[in-house]
């Protein structure tokens, strides 16, 4: 047999072993991907074969954490794809300026680098104040770590350069203090931020929002764990709501595709359309 | 006829470059005819959106048709896919595309040693890796892969690069089957994707 294959037996074998023993289902996550992750656990727990962390996932009490966090690595930075941030600007923020409170979903918030210009953003635009933000991920200790709002002081270049291309007027001092060599997020933009454990895989529908973004999450999953995740955001979406995905993630193919029409299609922002048949409208006969 | 000295046949074509690469993938996908019998997918390292004028520009000038990859679509024959900018391109165990934003490889996104080592994977030996010129390390580990798992790997001759820096570290990493100018990387393919066992003569 071929080394790939017996790895592909091993890599089931260790999901397997993380859905029995901890309850994490990884089983749809795609597999390519999901290999480089188990690898670099393995090295990471000083292992040779991915077989040999599988006693450590069974009898170490302690591992979940660790393990978590280097599945779903998370690596984002402020304003990543700026022309989404300005998409948000220009298509959405009109949308949204005619609700008195607006509720907002990120699924998949990592460190809060994107929920945090997401804040910047409807901060400048004065939405702020009516706005609740639920940021989500399955990862315990990136969500400490968003919550506390710090950053390595090196990624605020690329943060101004991308800020200013999503279409920001003002000057990051207002948002950011430099603090020891890393960059702590202002207060006041936590205030509407609530974090959450949420794990797309197993859990449901929490809250209605008016506003989804869930960007570079989907690519991880095969198809049919894109589908219910999928549904999951079409039945967390109120009416008229919007989704916004990553760059190179979409509804094409999924069977809600019909379901939306796109804002902004280069940068994947869609609003969600009535069904026909639950649509409102007077007949003529 | 196979016999057991003659090479695996061939289900795909994997090719990396960095500085300089455009001009020599123009010059090996300009050497491949349009019914060229299995896909070709390549890891450009570029500036973020410099995937779609690449995309553009080769396939303006390849016989082949040439596109960016999109996630979950299945690499056929007759195409070359690129990377997208700021995203890792894999290939999944049924050939069709995974993209990934996990961390940088050798300080890139997309990198060429993630799209080789999952390769690798996928094809096993009815694989042909292709590194060619650029100025830092990445795609030798790729490359092993590659080689480790019975693939045929080639590598840009060094003398021949616009910088000798990726060709040669694969070199010195063992993972070069074949050290090959440009036009002879083009024919190579050609042979091993018909399927000959005619590579000895084109070294």
């Amino acid at each position: 047999m071929k080394t790939a294959d017996i790895e592909a037996i091993e890599v089931e074998l260790f999901v397997d072993a993380l859905r029995r023993r901890h309850g994490y289902d990884f089983g749809d996550y795609a597999r390519a991907s999901l290999k480089r992750r188990i690898a670099g656990i393995v090295a990471e727990l000083g292992c040779r074969r991915i077989s040999d962390a599988i006693p450590l996932i069974l009898h170490d009490e302690d591992i979940l954490p660790r393990v978590l966090g280097m599945l779903s690595v998370p690596v984002s930075e402020m304003f990543r794809d700026p022309q989404v941030f300005l998409g948000l600007r220009t298509h959405v923020v009109p949308l949204l300026q005619s609700y008195d409170q607006i509720n907002i979903w990120q699924a998949g918030c990592a460190y809060g680098e994107e929920v945090y210009s997401l804040a910047i953003l409807l901060e400048e635009e004065g939405l702020y104040d009516r706005v609740q933000i639920y940021a989500t991920d399955i990862n315990d200790q990136a969500l400490a770590r968003a919550e506390e709002g710090v950053f390595p002081l090196k990624g605020i270049r690329s943060f101004a350069d991308n800020y200013l291309k999503s279409g920001g007027r003002r000057s990051l001092t207002e948002y950011v203090h430099a603090r020891y060599g890393f960059a702590a997020i202002d207060d006041r933009l936590k205030r509407n931020i609530s974090f959450a454990h949420h794990n797309l895989t197993a859990d449901g529908v929490f809250c209605e929002v008016n506003l989804l973004l869930c960007r570079n999450v989907l690519i991880y999953f095969n198809r049919t764990l894109q589908n219910r995740v999928l549904h999951l955001f079409h039945d967390s979406l109120a009416r008229n709501g919007v989704l916004c995905l990553g760059r190179k993630e979409t509804l094409a193919f999924s069977d809600l595709a019909g379901r939306y029409q796109p804002l902004d299609a280069a940068q994947r922002i869609y609003r969600k359309v009535p069904a026909l048949d639950d649509a409102i409208v007077p007949t003529v006969r | 006829m196979t016999t057991p000295s003659s090479p695996p046949c061939v289900d795909a074509v994997v090719v990396g470059c960095s500085a300089g690469g455009l001009a020599a993938l123009r010059e090996i996908l300009y050497g491949l005819p349009a019914d060229f019998p299995v896909p070709v997918i390549v890891v450009a390292h570029h500036a973020a959106d410099g995937d779609r004028l690449m995309a553009e520009i080769l396939d303006r000038d390849s016989p082949l048709h040439v596109l960016g990859a999109e996630e979950k679509e299945k690499a056929v024959a007759g195409r070359v896919y690129l990377a997208p900018g700021g995203y890792h391109l894999l290939v999944e165990a049924d050939g069709t595309f995974a993209l990934s934003v996990d961390p940088k490889v050798c300080n890139c996104r997309p990198a060429i040693d993630v799209l080789f080592e999952s390769a690798a994977d996928a094809y096993g030996e009815r694989l042909v890796g292709v590194l060619l010129t650029g100025a830092n390390h990445d795609g030798s580990r790729g490359l092993l892969a590659i080689r480790r798992a019975g693939g045929r790997t080639v590598v840009q001759d060094p003398a021949t690069a616009a910088v000798a820096t990726m060709p040669q570290a694969a070199i010195d990493a063992d993972a070069a089957q074949h050290v090959l100018p440009l036009h002879g990387i083009a024919l190579f393919l050609r042979t091993a994707a018909d399927g000959q066992a005619g590579l000895a003569q084109i070294d």
